[in-house]
């Protein structure tokens, strides 16, 4: 081919604003093409730097300051530094216009890659997944993390830097543990915000009050409290809600910013529960994009080649015995079930018509757009491992029970353990099972005004470690002594961690 | 609908607030990093980052999850060997095993957390509470250069200071202002002369009092002085005083025959130190070097710490010198000056009393600080040199002197020296 007759938008690695202007009209053309509906887009070139800030604040673009996030940013720049890891290509944000950090020192490709991954891939995911439409506000995140920023600032002027801090490490501990599974929150702006944020202060302070307004009860009372009448009535499983609505001791502008850890936890619960199908999402579609501007001869070889490497790269699965091995990589898992879709949609075998009678010989983008609407990870892995995916990945399931000396191999890639691999995958990305299910039981309040948590040992799993200091921080916030009670399978129950707070 | 924004021009330390809390609260390790450091490096080292490192259970922020044992089921990818119904021996750590995603993405989950302290942060834990004597008083005091600064405009001044934009823009205003009456009322007589001349009808008298009002009007309204003395503004300067930010230090050494290598590696590090200091108070900073034995000379810093003499000592022969380098190039009205000695302590007898008088009356009196550092075991017996600079410390607050056994001892000593509460 002549180089004068080529349609190539451009032949070097070098990036300019044009050419990012070229590239991205096109893979915009080409995703429209494909019916894929996104937040506009507001693309951000950064220096290193500003990704390792980005990093370092869980890719909040403006954040609450706390030592935690400096010391993920000594981290990460010491890492850096040392060459130990080198820095994502990108950063994308849930919100609307969906916000992209582009690192400048990526080449062309690189970035055209970005572009496609981050920009219309996650974005079209964050846009339509039924659990971020549910969960999260793309319209008023980044005010709700303005108005988190300045009224924590304003908190440390008040009170004292120390005291914003022990009590942020605190609401930290128990982050995980402060999300909402069934309620949905309401929308509101950064004005809203500051408005009700006063309100509620004064109300939640009588409120508490009048909870905890008890006349001396004679300690009869108090004892057989448990048994007849326990409060909570029903276990509370958002422990940071029930500290903020209930927990007797703290002042109103503690409960706000418990609540304004619990929001953000929130924000991000969707990200944790999606990250296979979300960057196999993104993956699938840079992947399709890109070969799609290769086959309108946009780009040329090298550019291709540049491509097809980085991609690999993301996309390895090293096996489980690999000095590289780092758990199942959500990217690989992800595209490689993206891609499996569209093959069973596409040009399906008889193994999938058996399997899959409903999507094999479908429109794959019907198909593909039901599955990243209606899923998280784990009902994604329960409806969509297909056997050709686990033989790909030759997946196999271990169970390792303390009771034996020896783990068992319960199922591998053959007819037999398909069913049982999917399973245990799907089960594995249960958020429910991979964190200990833990929950408000009661609270004693005629008595000392203890809150008693139970933990459901689900396999007869202990509680780590942290647990014990975990405690100490759930005393600092509910005020009082704090325990955990252990509940084994067979419904038995000890107490199995304790923290007290004497008075 | 899309944009793309160049964010580079952005600062890139938003992260610094973050990164000063982590440092402040974990203050007490990074203190004890830099005192070995300190205690390790070399002086001519001194000013760079340190790398340093805190103990991962110091500084995890604990959560809620699954510890060992009981039962669990776990998918991994990339079998090869195995087929349903194995059983295989339990790894004992490493990968492959049943923990494998529970340490944390980086591998490095056990290791301590290590990360470079910078220079500047270095510096400042290096430095910290410490504060040279009097030196807030006497920087106060000694403000007497005045830098001419801008602030605004002012309604008087000299006529060299006049600002013609800003005081036209205040005669336009005012002659808008006190002509809007007029013009209202020149417009209505306007429209009234305007419509009487269209009808035929009117009579010519009423037109000339018209035209006649019209006439006042316009005269009162080209009456208002064009510019007035109201309206002038001067640009306004004012004096902001510049605080004295250059210091001299002089550093004195006897180089007798009985100061050995060792005793001036010791003296070294310590005016290293006192320089450092002095660099982070002051913009420019000059060193003075005095060598002494019987005669005392002037010499640059190569020839000061490295060149060998031989003879008895006369410390006064320096003091002397310095008084006149005083005299002659540093003002105390542009200086700040600093001197600090090492000597091991000898001295000729007569002479002891002499340093005393010569400190007390002709060196003193221009000196923000003068540090005596004596080398030399703390449990000999001290010389005379050493009891009469005892009795100038006695009565001047400016004079600070010290014993100093070894390098090990210098930082300790520094800051003992220097330490807040004697300002």
């Amino acid at each position: 081919m002549s180089e004068k007759n080529n349609n190539y938008i451009s032949q070097t690695s070098e990036w300019t604003f044009d050419l990012l202007e070229k590239f991205h009209s096109e893979i915009e053309r080409i995703a429209r093409d494909f019916g894929l509906d996104t937040y506009p887009n507001q693309i951000e070139i950064i220096s290193a730097e500003q990704m390792m800030d980005a990093y370092s604040t869980v890719g909040m673009p403006v954040g609450y300051h706390h030592w935690s996030f400096g010391k993920q940013f000594l981290g990460v720049e010491q890492r850096y530094k040392r060459g130990h890891m080198g820095l994502a290509y990108e950063i994308v944000i849930n919100s609307n216009p969906c916000i992209a950090y582009l690192m400048e020192e990526n080449t062309m490709m690189m970035q055209a890659l970005v572009i496609a991954h981050a920009s219309y891939g996650h974005n079209s995911f964050f846009k339509n997944n039924y659990l971020f439409q549910t969960w999260t506000n793309a319209d008023s995140i980044i005010d709700y993390l303005l108005f988190a920023k300045n009224y924590v600032q304003k908190c440390e002027q008040r009170y004292g830097e120390e005291e914003v801090e022990a009590l942020l490490d605190s609401c930290h501990a128990l982050m995980n543990y402060g999300v909402d599974r069934y309620k949905r929150p309401r929308r509101v702006s950064l004005y809203d915000e500051e408005r009700r944020q006063i309100e509620r202060e004064e109300y939640l302070q009588s409120q508490v009050n009048d909870l905890w307004r008890t006349l001396p009860v004679d300690q009869h009372k108090a004892a057989h409290e448990d048994e007849r009448n326990l409060w909570p009535p029903e276990p509370q499983e958002n422990l940071l809600y029930f500290i903020e609505k209930n927990a007797p001791l703290l002042e109103g502008w503690q409960r706000e910013i418990v609540r304004i850890v619990r929001k953000i936890a929130q924000y991000f619960y969707p990200q944790r529960q999606t990250q296979v199908m979300n960057e196999g999402w993104a993956t699938f579609w840079h992947y399709t994009i890109l070969n799609k501007l290769y086959d309108e001869g946009l780009v040329n070889d090298g550019f291709m080649i540049e491509f097809l490497q980085a991609h690999t790269n993301v996309v390895t699965q090293p096996g489980f015995n690999s000095p590289y091995y780092n758990g199942i990589n959500p990217y690989a898992l992800g595209f490689s079930m993206f891609r499996d879709i569209r093959r069973i949609c596409e040009s399906p075998t008889d193994e999938d018509k058996y399997w899959f009678p409903d999507i094999a010989g479908s429109d794959w983008l019907k198909t593909l757009d039901f599955a990243m609407r209606n899923f998280k990870d784990e009902s994604f892995i329960a409806q969509y491992l297909s056997p050709a995916v686990i033989r790909d990945l030759k997946l196999f399931s271990v169970v390792d029970d303390d009771k034996d000396n020896e783990l068992h191999i319960s199922a591998i890639h053959d007819d037999s353990g398909y069913r049982h691999v999917r399973e245990a995958l799907a089960d594995q990305y249960n958020l429910g099972n991979r964190e200990p299910n833990i929950q408000v039981y009661k609270v004693n309040r005629h008595g000392d005004r203890s809150i008693t948590l139970r933990y459901y040992a689900h396999d007869r799993r202990p509680l780590n470690d942290d647990a014990e200091d975990v405690l100490k921080h759930m005393s600092r916030l509910w005020g009082f002594t704090s325990r955990i009670e252990t509940v084994a399978e067979d419904g038995s129950v000890s107490i199995t961690h304790e923290c007290p707070v004497e008075r | 609908m899309s944009q793309i924004i160049d964010r580079r021009v952005n600062g890139k330390n938003k992260s610094a607030v973050n990164r000063q809390k982590f440092i402040r609260r974990y203050k007490k390790h990074l203190k004890k990093a830099v005192e070995e450091a300190v205690s390790k490096r070399s002086i001519t080292d001194m000013e760079r980052g340190e790398s340093v490192n805190i103990p991962s259970k110091d500084i995890a922020e604990p959560t809620f999850g699954v510890g060992r044992g009981g039962r669990r089921e776990t998918i991994y990818p990339g079998n090869k060997e195995f087929i349903s119904g194995d059983s295989v021996p339990r790894p004992q750590g490493g990968q492959g095993q049943g923990q494998g995603k529970e340490a944390s993405d980086s591998g490095e989950g056990e290791d301590d957390f290590s990360f470079a302290l910078s220079r500047e942060e270095f510096m400042d834990l290096f430095f910290e509470d410490l504060e040279l004597p009097n030196m807030i008083k006497t920087q106060l005091a000694k403000d007497i250069q005045f830098k001419k600064i801008r602030a605004g405009y002012t309604s008087h001044g000299s006529p060299s200071n006049i600002n013609v934009i800003r005081s036209m823009k205040g005669a336009i205003a005012r002659r808008i202002a006190l002509g809007a009456p007029y013009r209202k009322e020149l417009k209505t007589l306007e429209d009234e002369l305007a419509l009487l001349e269209e009808q035929d009808t009117c009579n010519e008298s009423d037109i000339e009092v018209l035209k006649l009002k019209i006439r006042g009007l316009q005269q009162k309204i080209k009456n208002i002085p064009y510019i007035d003395t109201f309206d002038l503004r001067y640009n306004n300067r004012i004096d902001q005083p510049i605080p004295t930010t250059q210091a001299v230090m002089f550093c004195l050494m006897d180089v007798s025959g009985s100061m050995g290598e060792y005793e001036k590696d010791v003296a070294k590090r310590f005016f290293t130190l006192l320089y450092m200091f002095l660099t982070r108070t002051y913009e420019h900073i000059e060193l003075v070097f005095i060598r002494h034995h019987t005669v005392a000379k002037e010499v640059d810093e190569q020839e000061f710490f490295y060149s060998r003499e031989t003879g008895g000592t006369v410390v006064s022969s320096a003091l002397k010198l310095m008084h006149e380098i005083i005299q002659e190039r540093y003002s105390t009205a542009d200086w700040n000056i600093y001197a600090a000695q090492a000597s091991d302590g000898d001295n000729w007898t007569d002479d002891s009393p002499v340093c005393r008088n010569l400190l007390l009356q002709s060196i003193l009196p221009f000196l923000q600080y003068y540090a005596y550092i004596e080398i030399i075991d703390e449990s000999s017996p001290s010389g005379n040199l050493w009891r009469e600079y005892s009795r100038v410390a006695e009565t001047e607050q400016r004079f600070a002197m010290q014993k100093i056994g070894g390098p090990d001892q210098i930082y300790p000593v520094f800051r003992k020296l220097f330490e807040k509460q004697w300002a």
